[in-house]
């Protein structure tokens, strides 16, 4: 009995000092772990957290007379974001300037994005469903404009929309109109321009998302009653869910922020927020309202993305 | 007999192909009503050199209420026979009629045939009973009817208790009785069964397999069953197909295809088997008489669509339970050398070196008091009745 015992509380410290032996391994794991994503956390904390520390700071501040800043507490540039002092009576009121570039931002890049999703689907669905080896070819084919600088694939989309450009000309000379359309420094331009350039955007989520789409599940649909269009909707969109949603989190917010696109084919005239930007911290010499702004563009990105992840859980559990 | 009545007669088939195809009625001799016919069906995947025949000009009639299972190899057009049946692919040549009307060009979802898909293929975002009711719900039946059926269906695969889970989180065992319950819930004139049964252990396959013949049996729906397994084959058809590089070989229940294999296709691909060269000395139907190696003769009975006339070189076959070994080699038809015995525990079998050449196997069920007295090398003679012989058509 009594060497039983002995046995067993053997038995017991050596089992404990193994769990020891294993918690110490796994500290020492974490510990590893944490070096290796060391990097990247200098990374994220000197290239965006602390910028975006000096944003926050500076949008409550007084702008300097000559651009910069003056080190006193202000909410002016907040007050300024949304509202304004009438020039003559002082009277408060909405600023209409900011107000529309800000809804023009919005309604522009969720145009852009649905477009892009409209558009995207197919032709990833196209890519997905060719034979494996030609598959690669058609993805290069939608990653080529990549591989342009920015500012000259919109003046090629210039080029093609302007009064006297090739859609334009083409169409005096088939007859078919007498004066140009003006498509250039419109609405319409900057959205082109934006979904010419975040297309590949869209499609390469959605591809990865398609690509990994078992068919078979597409055939039970088909073997089930459901039509084309049922198929789609109750079998491969909420499927291909997650590359929809990054495909249309990919697209949305840097239109948002797009700033070459609407510079080159708005004009000047029809501003976007990432325009509206620049100009305070230009020509408008006001760094405070710049930075209140910027803060304003992000807060939109992050509630932009709340509603939509949010409504995509909810769409989710009523699938399922 | 019955593999004659069974033989698909191609030249009224393509008959009835000319002529109109949906006013044939689809009668068999039998009277049953034929469910779903191919005629003349070929599938060819791929262009030029990367042509592929998948299916050969393959004539079949599958009966109402018929368990009916397509038997063969990997590659020999099983599957795509399926395929065309179910619409997720269309002839390159022939027609499928269902109750004799054409439905070689109606897509997938406007033919009430429903598929159990091999992997099972279930919508992986909807729960048990999401997966049962889609087929209705595309149907546009209302809620009230989807709920009570897919109860029903549950309750017929015995699932009600996981009527709520996610597809993935219960077994294997029982994602098959989902399937099974979702392509039956509509209540398909046929349903498919696309080797439903491969993924699944040993145990839980022999359970299936029964309940597969118990759900058969109470819906009354005609089963299409593809497999490889000549086993699953034998146990659970009515009648069984084997196929063979995308051409029906024969057609017959299970008693048939085993006893009378029409080619050395059938006979070596369903259960073990002994082949042995012979010549035929009366080709007379009733009084067929073939001349063993040993020299003996022997009545046998000929497959159909068999031709040659008395001399013609043949191929015979003897399953080895049909025979016996006796001790004195005169009294057998066959003569030989004990080579070896391998005991199986039901059964024995007896490897006999044949005195013309060649190895001849007998299985001998081990009944009680039933061991011969015989040891490897001793001369021994091999009998077996007349019905046991069967003369191959190749």
């Amino acid at each position: 009995m009594a060497i039983a015992r002995t046995e067993n509380s053997d038995f017991a410290v050596s089992a404990r000092s193994a769990a020891e032996i294993a918690a110490e391994a796994e500290h020492l794991d974490i510990r590893k772990r944490w070096l290796m994503v060391t990097p990247a956390l200098v990374v994220i904390g000197l290239a965006a957290l602390g910028p975006l520390l000096i944003v926050l700071v500076y949008s409550f501040l007084q702008k300097g007379p000559y651009g910069g800043v003056i080190w006193n507490f202000s909410t002016d540039a907040w007050f300024n974001v949304v509202l304004q002092r009438d020039m003559f009576d002082d009277t408060l009121q909405f600023a209409d300037a900011h107000l529309s570039i800000l809804w023009r931002s919005v309604r522009l890049s969720f145009m852009t994005t649905v477009l892009a999703l409209a558009a995207g689907f197919p032709t990833a669905y196209f890519i997905a469903t060719r034979p494996a080896q030609q598959r690669p070819l058609w993805l290069f084919l939608v990653t080529i404009p990549f591989w342009t600088n920015l500012l000259i694939r919109t003046f090629a989309i210039m080029e093609v929309i302007r009064n006297e450009g090739i859609i334009n000309t083409t169409l005096i000379k088939l007859g078919l109109i007498v004066q140009p359309i003006q498509m250039l420094y419109t609405d319409f331009s900057i959205m082109l321009g934006m979904l010419y350039v975040f297309f590949p955007l869209m499609v390469l989520p959605l591809y990865a998302s398609l690509e990994k789409l078992d068919f078979r599940l597409v055939e039970a649909g088909y073997d089930l009653y459901a039509t084309r269009f049922q198929v789609l909707r109750r079998i491969i969109i909420p499927l291909v869910k997650p590359g929809i949603i990054a495909g249309s989190i990919l697209v949305f917010i840097p239109a948002l922020g797009a700033y070459v696109t609407p510079r080159v084919l708005g004009g000047g005239k029809n501003l976007m927020l990432g325009n509206l930007i620049e100009l305070q911290f230009g020509q408008g010499r006001n760094w405070p309202l710049g930075a209140a702004l910027s803060i304003t563009l992000l807060m939109i990105v992050m509630v932009a993305l709340l509603v939509y992840v949010r409504n995509v859980a909810k769409s989710e559990t009523f699938n399922g | 007999m019955l593999a004659a009545k069974n033989k698909v007669f191609p030249g009224r088939h393509e008959l009835r192909a000319a002529g109109k195809a949906g006013a044939g009625a689809g009668k068999e001799s039998a009277g049953a009503t034929v469910a779903v016919e191919a005629i003349g069906v070929s599938k060819i995947f791929g262009q030029n050199d990367d042509r592929v025949v998948a299916l050969d000009k393959v004539h079949v009639a599958i009966r109402q209420n018929e368990f009916f299972t397509l038997l063969g190899p990997s590659g020999c057009g099983k599957t795509t026979l399926l395929r065309l049946i179910a619409g997720f692919d269309h002839p390159t040549e022939g027609h499928i009629l269902l109750h004799g009307e054409d439905i070689s060009a109606l897509p997938p979802f406007k033919r009430p045939v429903n598929t159990v898909f091999q992997n099972y293929a279930l919508f992986p975002h909807m729960t048990v009973a999401g997966n049962i009711g889609f087929g209705l719900e595309m149907l546009g039946k209302p809620r009230a009817e989807i709920d009570a059926r897919v109860d029903e269906m549950l309750k017929l695969v015995q699932m009600s208790e996981l009527k709520n889970r996610q597809t993935s989180q219960i077994s294997g065992g029982q994602q098959q009785r989902v399937a099974l319950a979702r392509a039956l819930a509509p209540s398909p004139q046929v349903l498919l069964l696309d080797e439903p049964l491969s993924a699944l252990d040993l145990k839980l396959r022999k359970e299936m397999q029964i309940e597969l013949k118990r759900l058969q049996h109470e819906t009354g729906i005609t089963f299409i069953f593809v497999t490889h397994d000549q086993e699953e084959a034998l146990t659970m058809s009515d009648r069984v197909a084997v196929m063979d590089q995308g051409r029906i070989l024969q057609i017959g229940a299970p008693r048939d295809i085993y006893d009378r294999p029409a080619e050395r296709f059938v006979a070596n691909f369903i259960g073990d088997t002994n082949f042995l060269e012979a010549e035929l000395l009366s080709a007379r139907k009733g009084a067929d008489q073939v001349k063993l190696p040993s020299g003996k003769a022997v009545a046998a009975s000929l497959p159909d669509g068999f031709s040659g006339s008395a001399g013609r070189k043949i191929t015979i076959v003897v399953r080895p339970e049909h025979a016996e070994v006796v001790a004195r080699p005169a009294s057998g038809l066959l003569a030989g050398t004990l080579g070896n015995i391998v005991y199986f525990g039901t059964d024995t079998h007896y490897h006999v070196e044949l005195d013309t050449g060649g190895e001849f196997i007998v299985r001998m069920q081990n009944l009680r008091g039933s061991e011969i007295g015989h040891a490897v090398g001793d001369k021994v003679g091999i009998a077996f009745k007349s019905d046991a012989v069967q003369v191959l058509k190749d």
